[in-house]
């Protein structure tokens, strides 16, 4: 209709639940190309060898720290909404989701500065 | 006041789904609600602008659309709370069909709450004694956390997983469903644990929270809904309800 | 429920793989043979493979506006293909 007519999307939690599914869609195209890798060592290590030599290239690198990012905010964003619907209600969501998010990319980081 | 501020440029909603934005310069009151913004236009420039009222004072549930592209109760929102860049953007309530102007059909909306079992079933006739209940009881808390919704249908507007799955029952009757799931005096807990465990009732929910954030009342329904998953899945495992 | 502590156990396995920047033959000495990996790995693909199969049935239907027939079919599918390929991975990690 107009540019304000999602406007009641412009809050944390909605945020967190689209962030919660574009993470899952990321791991999902993720995990074939993952397990199709590991699948090399099928014709030895070498050939596995060969693959975790590219992975020190640094767009590999990179595309490694976004996947941690991904699995750490998904795994943790299940996490809220795991406690959210089984556990007592607990308010101050939006810093629970908010924490979850910045957790997710200081762990991405870790990850990073470590490889570097 | 100087003549800027002695009048609003107002942009209504005209027509059906292929409608469009209108422009009104309506003058401003002090603690102007929306609902008055549009009941000016409809008394003073246009009476064919359709809408609908009715108590004025958030009992009813009648007046809910999309102000400034949120759903509002409109007769309990004043103008200078909504008014963001001196724009003010009034539209039928979303997720449902549009009659023409302001008033969306909300039949859909009732039809789910049928759907949900919404109705009390009552254990005793009349001619009986009324139940004592204690309030403090945790059934009881549940049922009156859940129990004062007004039917104004601004969660189930609010709510995308009824904007992508047109089979889902939607915040307000799962919240009334899990409301009378609670309330000792009712009989069909079965029936309706049914019913809100099928396709498009309270499994369908990924608890986005919109309808928290949105209920007038400030009325939980995703928590609700929690509830009705916990029962659903209990009642399953026991074998009382099948998938 | 049962992912979390897998997915925590998989983040520890992935910093300690990375920091001792480990071969393929030193990955492939620790995991060759090992019958805990084998199982660990291999409930881990199997419930990746439900929770990711349920997730995208979801999403088509409710993005993707797929009918639930074609949507839940399709989603299967991706089960099953992760299913076959996450095992053949561990598989290949794990056979001596």
């Amino acid at each position: 209709m107009s540019s304000t007519s999602h406007a009641y999307r412009r809050n944390t939690l909605w945020n967190a639940a689209l962030v919660h599914r574009l993470s899952g869609i990321g791991l999902a195209i993720f995990l074939p190309i993952h397990f199709l890798a590991l699948g090399l060592a099928l014709s030895g290590a070498a050939k596995l060898e060969g693959f975790l030599r590219l992975t020190q290239m640094p767009v590999v690198t990179a595309a490694e720290t976004i996947l941690i990012f991904l699995l750490v905010v998904h795994f943790l964003g299940g996490l809220r909404l795991l406690a959210l619907e089984n556990g007592p209600w607990f308010s101050g969501q939006r810093r629970v989701a908010l924490v979850a998010i910045g957790v997710a990319a200081v762990v991405a980081l870790i990850f990073l500065v470590r490889l570097l | 006041m100087d003549e800027s501020h002695s009048s609003i440029d107002v942009s209504i909603w005209r027509g059906d789904a292929n409608g469009g934005f209108q422009s009104y310069r309506v003058p401003s009151r002090s603690d102007q609600t929306v609902l008055d913004v549009v009941t000016w236009v409809q008394r003073n420039v246009d009476p064919t602008l359709s809408y609908r009222f009715a108590c004025r004072v958030g009992m009813c549930g009648s007046c809910a659309m999309t102000v400034n592209g949120r759903p509002r109760w409109t007769c309990r929102t004043h103008v200078k709370s909504v008014f963001q860049e001196s724009k003010l953007e009034i539209a039928p309530l979303s997720n449902m069909p549009v009659i023409k102007d302001l008033a969306s059909d909300m039949r859909v909306f009732f039809e789910k709450w049928t759907r949900a079992r919404g109705s009390f079933a009552p254990n005793r006739s009349r001619t009986k004694a009324v139940e004592e209940i204690r309030p403090d009881t945790p059934a009881r808390r549940f049922a009156d956390e859940a129990i004062e919704c007004i039917n104004c249908g601004v969660c189930y507007a609010a709510c995308d997983t009824v904007r992508w799955n047109e089979d889902y029952l939607g915040p307000a009757a799962l919240n009334r469903a899990w409301a009378l799931m609670n309330d000792v005096r009712d009989t069909a807990g079965r029936e309706r644990l049914e019913a809100v465990s099928a396709k498009g009732g309270c499994h369908s929910c990924h608890s986005h929270q919109s309808c928290q954030a949105h209920c007038p009342q400030t009325l939980n329904p995703t928590r609700s809904i929690a509830g009705l998953k916990g029962l659903s899945l209990q009642a399953y495992l026991r074998g009382e309800i099948k998938p | 429920m049962l992912l979390v502590p897998m997915i925590l156990v998989h983040l520890a396995v992935i910093f300690y793989a990375t920091s001792q920047n480990l071969t393929a033959d030193a990955i492939l000495s620790r995991t060759r043979g090992s019958v805990t990996w084998g199982l660990f790995y291999g409930i881990f693909v199997l419930l990746a493979a439900i929770h990711a199969s349920i997730g995208v049935r979801n999403i088509l239907q409710e993005w993707g506006r797929l009918r639930d027939r074609t949507a839940g079919q399709l989603a299967v599918l991706f089960g099953v293909l992760l299913l076959v390929l996450g095992l053949r991975a561990v598989a290949a990690v794990v056979m001596p």
